[in-house]
């Protein structure tokens, strides 16, 4: 199995790739101090195994999984063992490993990594354009194969497209292939607001409300009659 | 007090000497670094921050075999997450035991 050690921790790294060593099945192709470097290698690399940490500073392993499409055989190495819960709703966990670990459970961890069938893989196209995740201010998006940053207050409208969705910024507009619902999960709500089917908007960035319409930069963007009432009561009328 | 060894390094190292050395190397170079960042966060009363960098360091303790200090490690981050911070003086004293014991080998 082809396998990867994702840990932010270098004595980590260290151990599980010493672990790695005794198991003839294993071959380490690469280790990342932090998941986003993880992510770029796994656009372009097949993996069958990560080895991956929970606690990692801005991205944590579960971000991690659910960023990833397809995600492979994944074993969690963790100082916490509180998260064994939240691991059991993972399909692609396999096992979950609590440090320091001991080389009988890890041989343990890839025995039953070993039994389980890889999952059939989607097609790489399927992955181009699609939204990823949020961290903080930011929203990843992955545009051929590139995860691109966005800085989520910078974004005033997002609008629906057919199978994509445009991301429209101060500087700059992103198409995407995703769907309005998908990024509206990942948006503040504090910020952003469905107005129309097919529009999200930044309601800090709204110039002025006219009947059922608003001008946003210089956008004018219908309001649903059902949206309409929630909009009103987001706005600090005079 | 409870003394560092290197049980788990040698027993996890499948007696490849020169893993253990490099081993070894990794953790005194990486150990004072996390201890420093610890400080920092300490010092800024930062809690959130210190309860994470507490937690990092768990590993290394529970690697240099010391157990009842892993415990100590444990709920002091859980102090800290809750915004106290009880077992400081045990918790620090225990870094400066494993300081001790790195700046030996």
């Amino acid at each position: 199995m082809n396998c990867i050690i994702i840990d932010d921790e270098a004595t980590a790294r260290a151990i599980i790739g010493q672990l790695c060593t005794n198991i003839p099945s294993l071959k380490v192709l690469e280790d990342f101090p932090n998941a986003m470097q993880a992510i770029k290698y796994l656009n372009s690399n097949e993996i069958d195994l990560i080895f991956l940490d929970i606690h990692m500073p801005d991205f944590t392993g579960f971000d991690f999984i659910d960023t990833i499409k397809n995600p492979p055989k994944i074993i969690l190495t963790t100082s916490d063992p509180n998260f064994a819960i939240q691991a059991f709703g993972y399909d692609c966990i396999v096992d979950y490993l609590v440090k320091p670990i001991s080389p009988e459970r890890f041989k343990k961890a890839i025995d039953k990594a070993e039994a389980i069938k890889p999952k059939p893989v989607e097609s790489k196209s399927k992955q181009s354009g699609q939204v990823e995740t949020s961290s903080g201010n930011d929203l990843y998006v992955n545009i051929d194969r590139r995860l691109i940053k966005i800085d989520i207050p910078s974004i005033y409208l997002v609008e629906a497209k057919g199978d994509y969705i445009q991301v429209k910024t101060e500087d700059k507009n992103y198409t995407v292939h995703s769907t309005l619902k998908k990024i509206e999960e990942k948006l503040p709500n504090d910020l952003f607001l469905k107005i129309h089917r097919s529009y999200i908007i930044n309601v800090d960035k709204i110039i002025d409300i006219e009947d059922n319409s608003v001008l946003i930069k210089k956008d004018v963007i219908p309001v649903s009659r059902s949206n309409r009432p929630e909009l009103m009561k987001r706005l600090n009328l005079l | 007090m409870e003394q560092p060894n290197l049980s788990y390094i040698t027993s996890m190292s499948g007696g490849d000497k020169a893993f253990e050395q490099k081993l070894i190397n990794i953790i005194k170079l990486e150990f004072p670094e996390e201890k420093n960042v610890y400080f920092k966060n300490f010092e800024a009363e930062n809690y959130k921050l210190t309860a994470e960098n507490v937690h990092k360091l768990k590993h290394k303790i529970s690697i240099l075999g010391l157990e009842k200090s892993y415990d100590v490690a444990v709920d002091y981050e859980n102090s800290l997450i809750d915004g106290k911070t009880e077992g400081r003086i045990e918790f620090e004293s225990i870094l400066q035991t494993m300081t001790d014991f790195l700046e030996t080998l």
